[in-house]
């Protein structure tokens, strides 16, 4: 078990947004996390990640409790997370962006006097994801004149290049055309199936995304799970359906 | 590799110009120096960390006032070891302010460092045994790579020893400089200035690149600040006063904070706009206003970029 949620609840004041949450991510595996707006997904990553410390409830990352270690030592321990909007660093290209995660994966930031330009390790590393995302041929552009498509990419190929163990993607495919879509989602499995990457859990919207991508679906409602099953076994649950979601997706996407 | 054609052509006119220009002139490239010196690190800061201080001549003052110190109040008189104090006591007393200031963005890291250079411009005012009050401290002359100079006439020994060895440590701090912005750290600290939760998310550390720009641009400053004292032999409360952390800002800005140099090239246009201004209306900050206020509406990249923008 790589990841692993143990009776997490969480309260903003008096409002509870988790409510006994336990979920179990092991290495390798695609799950996703679906529930409409309110249902404690955003919560829940949080958690997942550190950024929140849950009111009660333990998170578990290789087997540790995540408790007080906080997001930016996790990332570096691998365990990364993208944002559901896009972020990028708007005045460093492609290639500074990506050698930026490839810098704080080998734990480099504080070499000071240091040459980034003849640090081969970091540049072959950068432009080997460069290569993967289809973004090579834009290494010099600067990330705020990337169309958005490309932009979001990066977004998602920087948290790659960290080489996490567990990779939480928030809405990877959000505001970018549904063509654009299956070109992303093709991308990220591949690169995840290819670099090794652990484990990646995703939070989307589009049933069309999560039905013909995920191994398991983890179904959230009023911050309780609803429903943790395959695609196939969720698909069937006319409950979870109706609560979550929302109508019968389609099969997958060719 | 046109750059580093230019950087040394400059370096070569600044080396030759002892040899043609007028003592007057050569007096102002001293401040110049000092100034660049200090600029270099703000920029650190200001450009490459995204953080606007208003608190920087708090460090100048630190700088100043320990060189002053060590050569009236001890035997010292070498500059190597005022230098080295400067950077010493510029590093620690950062450490606290930094430790606190940095946890803050924007606006209220800027109202943060004013505040903490206020109360050094108090400090140094009221503390009159230590740092003598408004009057301020002399600087005996330095010393210079363990040469007593204290023969040679004032000017000959400004423009002469003293210049080159300014020379000698704005060449060093732009050195260092160079490699800290082009190494991993300063790829890290630019992704805190862009992005300080994309950053997070990536493993970097937004508080500690913040802090530790901070740390070294004050050290910069303490560097330059100790430079700036000998020529004037002289050190006063008013260069902790906000009015100087905010002519640091205006350099930064008249030069363009977006380029290595364009601090460097500020510091200069400011000083010697600066002193044909003076020597020509009263009102040298009427005038500094207008250009100011010019720049940020028609040249936000400062100088730097207007250059880039005309060759274009």
């Amino acid at each position: 078990m790589i990841l692993e949620a143990e009776d997490v609840r969480h309260f903003y004041g008096d409002v509870c947004a988790l409510d006994g949450v336990s979920l179990q991510i092991r290495a390798g595996e695609l799950v996703s996390i679906i529930g409409p707006n309110g249902a404690g997904k955003s919560t829940l990553i949080g958690a997942l990640t550190g950024a929140i410390t849950p009111t009660a409830g333990t998170v578990r990352f290789k087997g540790r409790d995540i408790r007080g270690v906080g997001p930016v030592r996790l990332a570096r321990l691998g365990l990364v997370r993208s944002f559901q909007l896009v972020h990028v660093f708007p005045e460093l290209t492609v290639r500074e962006t990506l050698e930026a995660a490839v810098v704080s994966r080998l734990g480099r930031g504080r070499r000071l006097f240091a040459s980034l330009a003849r640090d081969g390790e970091v540049r072959e590393a950068a432009m080997a994801v460069a290569e993967r995302f289809g973004l090579a041929g834009k290494r010099d552009t600067l990330a705020r004149q990337l169309p958005q498509g490309d932009k979001k990419l990066l977004d998602v190929a920087s948290a790659f290049a960290m080489r996490p163990e567990v990779i939480l993607l928030d809405e990877p495919t959000s505001g970018v055309s549904t063509r654009d879509k299956t070109a992303i989602m093709e991308m990220l499995v591949a690169a995840s199936r290819g670099s090794g990457t652990g484990a990646m859990i995703l939070v989307e919207h589009d049933m069309d995304i999560v039905f013909g991508y995920s191994d398991r679906i983890v179904a959230l409602h009023q911050g309780r799970v609803l429903a943790d099953g395959t695609p196939g076994a969720i698909r069937a649950d006319e409950a979870v359906v109706a609560a979550v979601v929302g109508r019968p997706p389609a099969a997958r996407p060719a | 590799m046109r750059r580093p054609l230019i950087v040394g052509g400059v370096a070569a006119v600044i080396a030759a110009l002892p040899l043609v220009a007028p003592a007057y002139h050569l007096t102002l490239m001293l401040p110049f120096m000092a100034y660049a010196v200090v600029l270099l690190g703000l920029n650190l800061l200001f450009g490459y960390g995204g953080l606007v201080s208003f608190g920087h001549a708090l460090f100048i003052a630190v700088g100043g006032y320990t060189g002053a110190f060590l050569t009236t109040h001890t035997p010292v008189r070498s500059l190597e070891l005022m230098l080295l104090a400067a950077a010493i006591l510029g590093a620690a007393i950062a450490a606290p302010v930094g430790a606190l200031c940095v946890r803050y963005v924007k606006i209220y890291f800027g109202m943060l460092t004013l505040a903490f250079g206020m109360v050094f411009y108090s400090f140094l005012l009221k503390f009159y045994r230590l740092t003598g009050g408004d009057e301020g401290m002399r600087v005996l002359r330095p010393w210079l790579l363990g040469q007593d100079l204290d023969a040679m006439p004032k000017v000959a020994y400004l423009i002469g020893p003293y210049y080159y060895y300014s020379l000698a440590v704005l060449a060093l701090a732009t050195l260092a400089m160079w490699r800290i912005v082009h190494s991993p750290f300063g790829l890290c600290l630019r992704t805190v200035r862009d992005n300080p939760a994309k950053a997070e998310s990536l493993g970097v550390g937004v508080t500690r690149y913040r802090w530790a720009a901070f740390v070294i641009s004050a050290v910069y400053a303490a560097v330059g600040g100790a430079l700036l004292g000998p020529p004037t032999g002289n050190v006063d409360p008013t260069l902790a006063y906000w009015t100087h952390s905010g002519n640091l800002v205006f350099m930064t800005l008249l030069g363009g904070f977006g380029h290595f140099f364009g601090p460097v090239l500020g510091a200069f246009v400011f000083i010697f706009l600066q002193d044909t201004v003076m020597s020509v209306v009263p009102y040298w900050r009427l005038v500094f206003g207008a250009i100011l206020a010019g720049l940020v509406i028609w040249a936000p990249g400062g100088l730097m970029a207007l250059g880039s923008r005309l060759r274009a």
